[in-house]
């Protein structure tokens, strides 16, 4: 009887389960995507249909074979045929569930024969993409959060998209086959978008590799799905599936863009300027660490509001963002920024040394930040230049393919 | 039964030769000594570890930070998962394990109780060293409990200290399990052979084989991460040629079995209750040792089921897939046998009972849940999201905390000589059911949804699931004040228990000892049939 109502309230409460993603996984956007999907609602209800008949026989026994309803024990105690079935018609489910199972596993670890290869790069915490092969071949940015700090603090209103946007998407044609080589640089992280049924650990010093084809245009996104430390809920990931039109503008506007950049290092920059474009690279890159107030957090992220090294030396400064903070031979979490131009790493710097109480009055030119990094970490002296050393290789080894190399 | 038995509450005679207050429990060797002090002790880990729970539901409350940074954050999820496993969990079971096998037996003892003293005396420093690291520079530990490298290698000095824990904790349990297994292999009563055993104790045999297979590969692994923090290996550090899919090799080599060493004492418990308030014997004892058997030896090679995402061949893939499907079906003769042990019995429902039922029925979902995450396409989906976190919580909160609810219940008269309130044990465990699947069930939704574990912030389309999850959890947080004052109530003034306190219970400390049992039980062993 209980048993009955059970089925009924499972049933009425069907559509619901389906329909909604709220309650499911999420909409698929690819035919790998929609078998997962199936295959999900199959176990389920395979599993809805053994929990009701098995609590039926439990609920049953305990209305009618309670001692209050005056129901004698009896006094059993095994039944050979009983248990053989018991353990034999599971067996035979279980063979039914991992047919399907492993024929779309087989498929979705085929990652052969695709049409874009992006190498993803994650980084604490950010995502890496780079072009390697097929159309867009040699396109290399940065993905960062873009939801602002404020709304994350609760000072302003969260946006639509709160904690799932960044700057930059990743940008794919729909209907293609796109494979995903991924590592990472420093810790594990895990790249993940639910609706397109991809998820792939990234592995530093090691490359695995995880495809999707979506089937249909629009941003998807997702998140990190492995502890990456401190900031590991705010690396998101958003992916913006392009008609193949729009792709192919795309990537023709993409190419474009080092040009510019060449253009904005020969340009000359006033504090001002460099200062206001600063404060915006600071946002993206070190306000989680060092925060907005420049105050770093006690204990764990020192402050640049009074810091000597921002106050001091410029040359300094500017190897410790090239370089990052290397501690017993270890790259610590200040890690090295290189991959920021020369221009956003000077505008970087020149915020720093005027912001909060830090009144320095003077500028950090992007030619400054390019003569550092094109003279060798053996310019500088003594035990710095030999920790140094051990991080650069360090960085080689994890990240073989050299992130760093490309993005420039 | 009871007349036949002269009962004396205090005990006092045999009280007389050892010294009282502090120094008794510092220098006991008794079993129920020992006992009593593993069960208060995972007690203080279970509270402080549930605080920590609170703080991790205060701030996922709602979207937004609000009441903790984020790396505050990872330590409390890190230390919360580390206290519950190590700290509350594992220690229940073998306080449970010290008061009851040697009655259960026949025995007079443990085999080795001075090395009891000392497996029981490494617990508090061990926990000092966890709770402490939360008061160094960089706080505790944040990489998680799975402690995955290279993150680990990043931390504080509060990973060196929660490594060194995890060393005594270890040491403590693999002493404790030594014990156990000599106890039951040696100490039985006269006529009592092994397929006799009470099936609580069976389930303690196989657990300590387990437990002495399972944690020296533990030590090995966050001994490897101590030397890759500090002494220049390069065990996990590719940058050296090592590997950090290594680590979650050897972590989970150890972390299956660990999940069975919290199941399986639980499973005993149940195999007990059920019975007792069946007032029929347990259905099929010989199918549930040889099921229990499986699941341990299955639990060795399944391992891989926590990596699916990292990018194995394919051909692993289908083999842990396949290996751990193969679970279900051990673990559904249990419940099968637990059903048929209810069925045409005449049952009662008393706390334990209903502890029990909830288990039962809890722990299924958790089944099931585990099921899914078997197989390996549906895995990657959820791996790492709170479909995870709620299936897990299914087995280690309602599988096993449940259960050592229900024990407790079950086994206080014994203990205490005095019986517990009944109206609060029932209030107790209705309010636990009803907050435990308002913070959980829920979570189930999130993880398919796409929301990530160990996150300190969400997008705004998992809010109110969690809104409900966390006034579930402190809704079940307070629950368990009302477990202290009802076990509280009991010793102080709770009403004589009888000797055989359950109808239906017909184990030796029911049939042959009075309430409460005698600080030394069984000097001349019983004769068993």
């Amino acid at each position: 009887m209980i048993g009955k109502w059970t089925t009924g309230a499972m049933l009425a409460l069907a559509p619901a389960l389906a329909g909604a993603s709220r309650y499911n996984l999420q909409d698929p956007n690819s035919a790998l995507g929609q078998d997962i999907y199936d295959l999900h609602h199959l176990i389920l209800w395979v599993c809805v249909v053994i929990f009701v008949g098995v609590f039926g026989f439990m609920f049953y026994a305990i209305l009618k074979h309670r001692k209050s309803a005056g129901h004698p024990a009896a006094h059993f105690h095994e039944n050979t045929t009983v248990e053989v079935i018991w353990t034999v018609i599971p067996f035979v489910i279980l063979i039914g569930i991992a047919v399907p199972a492993t024929r779309t596993l087989v498929h979705q670890r085929d990652t052969s024969a695709a049409d874009l290869t992006i190498k993803v790069t994650g980084y604490q915490w950010k995502w890496g993409y780079d072009y390697l092969k097929g159309d867009g071949e040699g396109i290399s940015f940065f993905s960062t959060l873009a939801t602002p700090r404020e709304q994350i603090d609760g000072t302003a209103p969260k946006g639509e998209n709160y904690l799932l946007e960044v700057d930059q998407p990743v940008v794919v044609p729909v209907g293609k086959k796109v494979r995903l080589v991924i590592t990472a640089a420093d810790v594990l992280h895990a790249w993940w978008v639910p609706s397109l049924a991809a998820k792939q650990d990234a592995i530093p010093g090691f490359v695995r590799d995880t495809w999707f084809k979506a089937e249909r245009e629009g941003l998807y996104r997702g998140q990190c799905a492995e502890l990456c430390g401190k900031e590991h809920g705010f690396m998101p990931i958003v992916v913006n599936v392009l008609s193949a039109e729009k792709y192919a503008a795309w990537v023709n506007e993409r190419k474009q863009k080092p040009a510019a950049a060449a253009e904005d290092a020969n340009k000359q920059w006033t504090l001002a300027e460099l200062s206001a474009r600063g404060r915006k690279v600071f946002a993206e890159n070190c306000v989680a660490c060092h925060q907005g107030d420049g105050m770093g957090i006690p204990g764990s992220f020192p402050a640049l509001n009074g810091s000597k090294v921002v106050t001091g030396s410029k040359q300094a400064q500017i190897a410790t963002v090239l370089h990052g903070v290397v501690r017993d031979g270890k790259v610590t979490l200040m890690q090295p920024f290189r991959q920021l131009s020369d221009v956003d790493l000077a505008a970087v710097l020149t915020y720093t040394r005027n912001s909060w109480n830090n009144l320095g009055g003077e500028a950090v030119m992007p030619a400054e930040v390019a003569a550092a990094r094109s003279s060798s970490p053996q310019a500088l002296h003594g035990e710095r230049a030999s920790a140094l050393r051990i991080a650069a290789s360090a960085l080689h080894a994890a990240a073989p393919a050299g992130h760093a190399g490309a993005a420039r | 039964m009871s007349t036949a038995v002269h009962d004396h509450p205090h005990g006092h005679d045999d009280h007389a030769h050892h010294p009282s207050g502090l120094a008794r429990y510092l220098t006991t060797t008794n079993h129920k000594d020992i006992g009593t002090m593993y069960l208060w002790f995972s007690f203080a880990m279970f509270l402080t570890g549930g605080v920590m729970a609170l703080v991790i539901r205060a701030e996922l409350f709602q979207p937004g930070l609000q009441v903790v940074n984020p790396d505050f954050f990872n330590q409390m999820t890190t230390l919360h998962g580390l206290i519950m496993v190590f700290g509350a969990i594992m220690p229940a079971f073998v306080g449970f394990a010290n008061w009851q096998i040697p009655m259960m037996i026949g025995a007079p003892d443990m085999a080795f109780p001075r090395l009891n003293n000392w497996s029981f005396w490494l617990l508090p420093p061990a926990a000092l060293l966890l709770v402490t690291s939360l008061f160094v520079p960089g706080g505790a530990a944040a990489a998680g409990w799975t402690l995955y490298p290279p993150l680990t290698v990043q931390m504080g000095m509060g990973m060196d200290l929660a490594i060194f824990a995890v060393h005594i904790l270890g040491m403590s349990s693999i002493l404790g399990s030594i014990n156990i297994i000599t106890t039951l292999l040696n100490m039985r009563a006269p006529g009592m052979t092994l397929m006799k055993m009470p099936l609580f104790c069976w389930t303690w045999l196989i657990t300590a084989y387990l437990l002495l297979a399972a944690m020296p590969v533990l030590a090995g692994a966050v001994t490897m991460i101590l030397t890759d923090r500090h002494f220049g290996t390069h065990f996990f550090n590719p940058a050296g040629g090592g590997d950090p899919v290594l680590f979650q090799h050897i972590f989970w080599f150890f972390g299956h079995p660990e999940v069975y060493i919290i199941a399986i004492p639980a499973f005993g418990v149940i195999s007990q209750v059920i019975p007792a308030f069946s007032r029929k014997p347990l259905f099929g004892y010989t199918s549930m040792v040889y099921a229990t058997a499986s699941i341990a030896i299955l639990s060795f090679i399944v391992w891989a089921h926590h990596m699916y995402t990292t990018g194995m061949p394919v051909q692993a893939q289908l083999f842990f897939m396949y290996a751990t499907s193969l679970i279900a079906v051990p673990t559904g003769v249990k419940v099968f046998n637990w059903v048929a042990t209810m069925w045409k019995g005449s049952l009662s429902f008393e706390t334990p009972m209903l502890f029990a039922i909830g288990f039962l029925f809890l722990f299924t979902i958790g089944g099931f849940t585990g099921l899914v995450l078997a197989i390996v396409p549906i895995d990657i989906q959820l791996h790492d999201t709170y479909y995870v976190v709620a299936h897990f919580h299914y087995v280690m909160v309602a599988g096993a905390l449940f259960a050592a609810f229900a024990g407790v219940y079950f086994w206080i008269p014994k203990w205490t000589g005095r019986m517990y309130d009944e109206t609060l044990g029932k209030w107790h465990f209705w309010l636990s059911f009803i907050f435990f699947n308002m913070a959980f069930f829920v979570q189930h939704f999130l993880g398919l949804a796409g929301m990530p574990r160990r996150i300190p912030d969400y997008a705004l389309q998992f809010a109110d699931f969690n809104m409900v999850s966390s006034i579930g959890a402190f809704g079940f947080g307070l629950a368990q004040l009302l477990f202290l004052y009802v076990v509280v109530k009991c010793i102080r003034s709770g009403e004589q228990a009888p000797a055989k306190a359950w109808e239906g219970a017909d184990t030796l400390e029911w049939t042959h000892l009075p309430s409460p049992a005698p600080y030394h039980s069984f000097e001349t062993p019983p004769m068993v049939k």
